[in-house]
């Protein structure tokens, strides 16, 4: 059923283990790192979501705040 | 009739982004799957092929990411032609998501066809119709690319890139007929790369299921990517303040 | 109904007409990056012969870039552009008119230098003929498909590198066959069938590319 004879059969690749393996290694590092990248994009997104409504949030008492001391 | 309220009522953002939520893990896992059987099938059942030996093992991402690239600028393309035609939001954000993806696919599509020339046609480079196509395609990712980023205002970047898209969507076909035509004329019949490998069914099946992985890849990826564009551009929403106010709890 | 067409004909060529400079030095750089090449290769006459179709052909293609920024830059900035945008007839038909103005002060005068140019790599005469011929059919198209990527572009920051980025990719068959025809006819096999295609692309880019280019602008406008 399996093709290869041993694992250094399978990694070598009847010569052609640079080209092979070239391909598969970029495809693998692109589809690890662009999940990883966006979704640190997206952890900070939020990051920065919260911040801004929380200095939205600190305005408006303030605000009221303000208000009600004058 | 209830089939169209269902459509408009997931084109919501605010039921959306938890619905791209929910089936983010799905489309991941699937792509784990079929690509776990895809290289199984092809990397250690598949026989050697009589002419190229192993180095044809390389066809089992080539392929998948030469058809998503092209794949991916229709669907991108479709979705501008909705958000253009029904002034739909996510359309435009959804065109946007799958871009930098799209590009990927391009690019690798390009280095695994280098990867592959090289042992095959002694060249790591040759001006064939379809390697140049590619490169062309690539190219219309990064204008569009370009064009989004350098608009700040949201809905003008999706309409103006969705229009581009458009234009792009007619052209290709022109570009690719008359860099088929050019190649033909300049190349004559020394090189034939048009001869596809007689396929087995084990090798067949094999690269079916990669693409089918690049497929369910892709959709994940570009759900992830939309749901932050959706939190970005409906900050001042309710919605989007309740997700940030539950996500800390 | 072409009464607008030609109103914005004659209009932009009067302006255009105002500039001179920028008519000239789009000419210029043609010469003078076509005269690059020779020295930057050799001046072997066959191998020139053998580059001069893609020499001249890129050149004219980056030349007639150099004024697609302008296209529609002006007209924004005064506002001009909106009243057009409000007026009653067809914006692509106005477009239509600046995108035939700016052929006859880029592409025009484009062709009528290159036989010039082509007597330095040492074309025949055939050569010649069909390469101006060649440059006459398919600028049109070239202003046709930047009057989009102006459009696209109007307004933004970076906009004339942002402009070639989009549009060079789609002048690619543009240049196949125009360049491929005045190859043909060095070569001997007869460019006609590439000077067909490239009227074919020209009558679909003058005919499509306006209206396009118009709903561009609607957006730009917003």
């Amino acid at each position: 059923m399996i093709h290869w004879q041993s694992f250094a059969d399978f990694l070598a690749m009847g010569g052609y283990a640079g080209y092979v393996w070239g391909s598969f290694g970029a495809t693998a590092l692109i589809m690890i790192v662009e999940p990883i990248l966006v979704a640190r994009n997206r952890r900070n997104t939020i990051s920065f979501l919260k911040r801004q409504l929380r200095a939205e949030a600190r305005a408006e008492s303030g605000a009221i705040s303000g208000n009600t001391t004058v | 009739m209830n089939d169209r309220f269902n459509l408009y009522r997931f084109a919501a953002p605010a039921v959306f982004y938890p619905l791209a939520g929910r089936l983010v893990p799905w489309f991941a896992g699937l792509a784990a799957i079929f690509g776990l059987a895809g290289l199984a099938l092809g990397m250690l059942v598949a026989p050697t092929d009589f002419q190229q030996g192993e180095g044809y093992r390389i066809i089992f991402i080539h392929v998948p990411a030469s058809w998503m690239s092209m794949f991916i600028y229709l669907v991108m393309a479709f979705w501008a032609a909705i958000g253009l035609a029904f002034n739909t939001r996510l359309s435009g954000m959804m065109a946007q998501a799958l871009a930098p993806t799209g590009a990927l696919m391009a690019f690798l599509s390009l280095w695994t066809g280098a990867l592959w020339g090289k042992p095959m046609w002694g060249a790591w480079w040759v001006w064939d119709a379809r390697l140049t196509s590619e490169l062309i395609l690539l190219f219309l990712y990064i204008g569009y690319l370009a064009l989004t980023a350098a608009i700040d205002d949201p809905r003008r970047a999706d309409k103006a890139g969705g229009l581009l898209l458009l234009v792009g969507v007619v052209n290709v076909p022109i570009i690719y007929f008359s860099v088929k035509w050019w190649n033909t004329l300049h190349q004559g019949a020394s090189v034939s790369l048009t001869r596809s490998p007689s396929m087995a069914s084990v090798m067949l099946w094999g690269m079916l299921l990669m693409a089918l992985c690049f497929w369910m890849y892709t959709i994940a990826v570009a759900l992830l990517r939309v749901r932050t564009i959706l939190l970005e551009r409906e900050r001042h929403t309710d919605w989007v303040k309740a997700e940030l106010t539950g996500e800390t709890r | 109904m072409f009464g607008i067409v030609i109103a914005v004909i004659a209009r932009d060529l009067r302006l255009a007409l105002r500039r001179q400079a920028d008519i000239v030095s789009a000419l210029f750089f043609f010469v003078i990056v076509v005269s690059l090449f020779p020295l930057g290769i050799g001046p072997e006459p066959d191998l020139l012969r053998k580059l001069a179709p893609g020499v001249l052909w890129v050149a004219a293609l980056l030349a007639t870039m150099l004024s697609l920024p302008r296209l529609f830059a002006d007209d924004h900035r005064d506002g001009t552009l909106e009243q057009l945008a409000l007026a009653p007839h067809p914006l692509g038909l106005v477009v239509l008119g600046k995108v035939v103005a700016h052929w006859l002060v880029s592409g025009l005068p484009l062709a009528l230098l290159a036989p010039v140019l082509g007597l330095q790599f040492d074309l025949s005469a055939d050569a010649l003929v069909v390469l101006t011929g060649s440059i006459l059919l398919g600028t049109p198209a070239l202003s046709g498909i930047g009057g989009i990527g102006a459009a696209l572009t109007l307004g933004l920051r970076g906009g004339g590198v942002l402009l070639s980025l989009l549009v060079l990719p789609l002048y690619i068959p543009v240049l196949i066959f125009g360049a491929g025809a005045v190859d043909a006819t060095v070569t001997g096999l007869g460019g006609q069938a590439h000077l067909s295609l490239l009227a074919a692309l020209t009558c679909a880019a003058l005919g499509f590319a306006p209206w396009a280019a118009a709903a561009a602008l609607k957006i730009a406008l917003e």
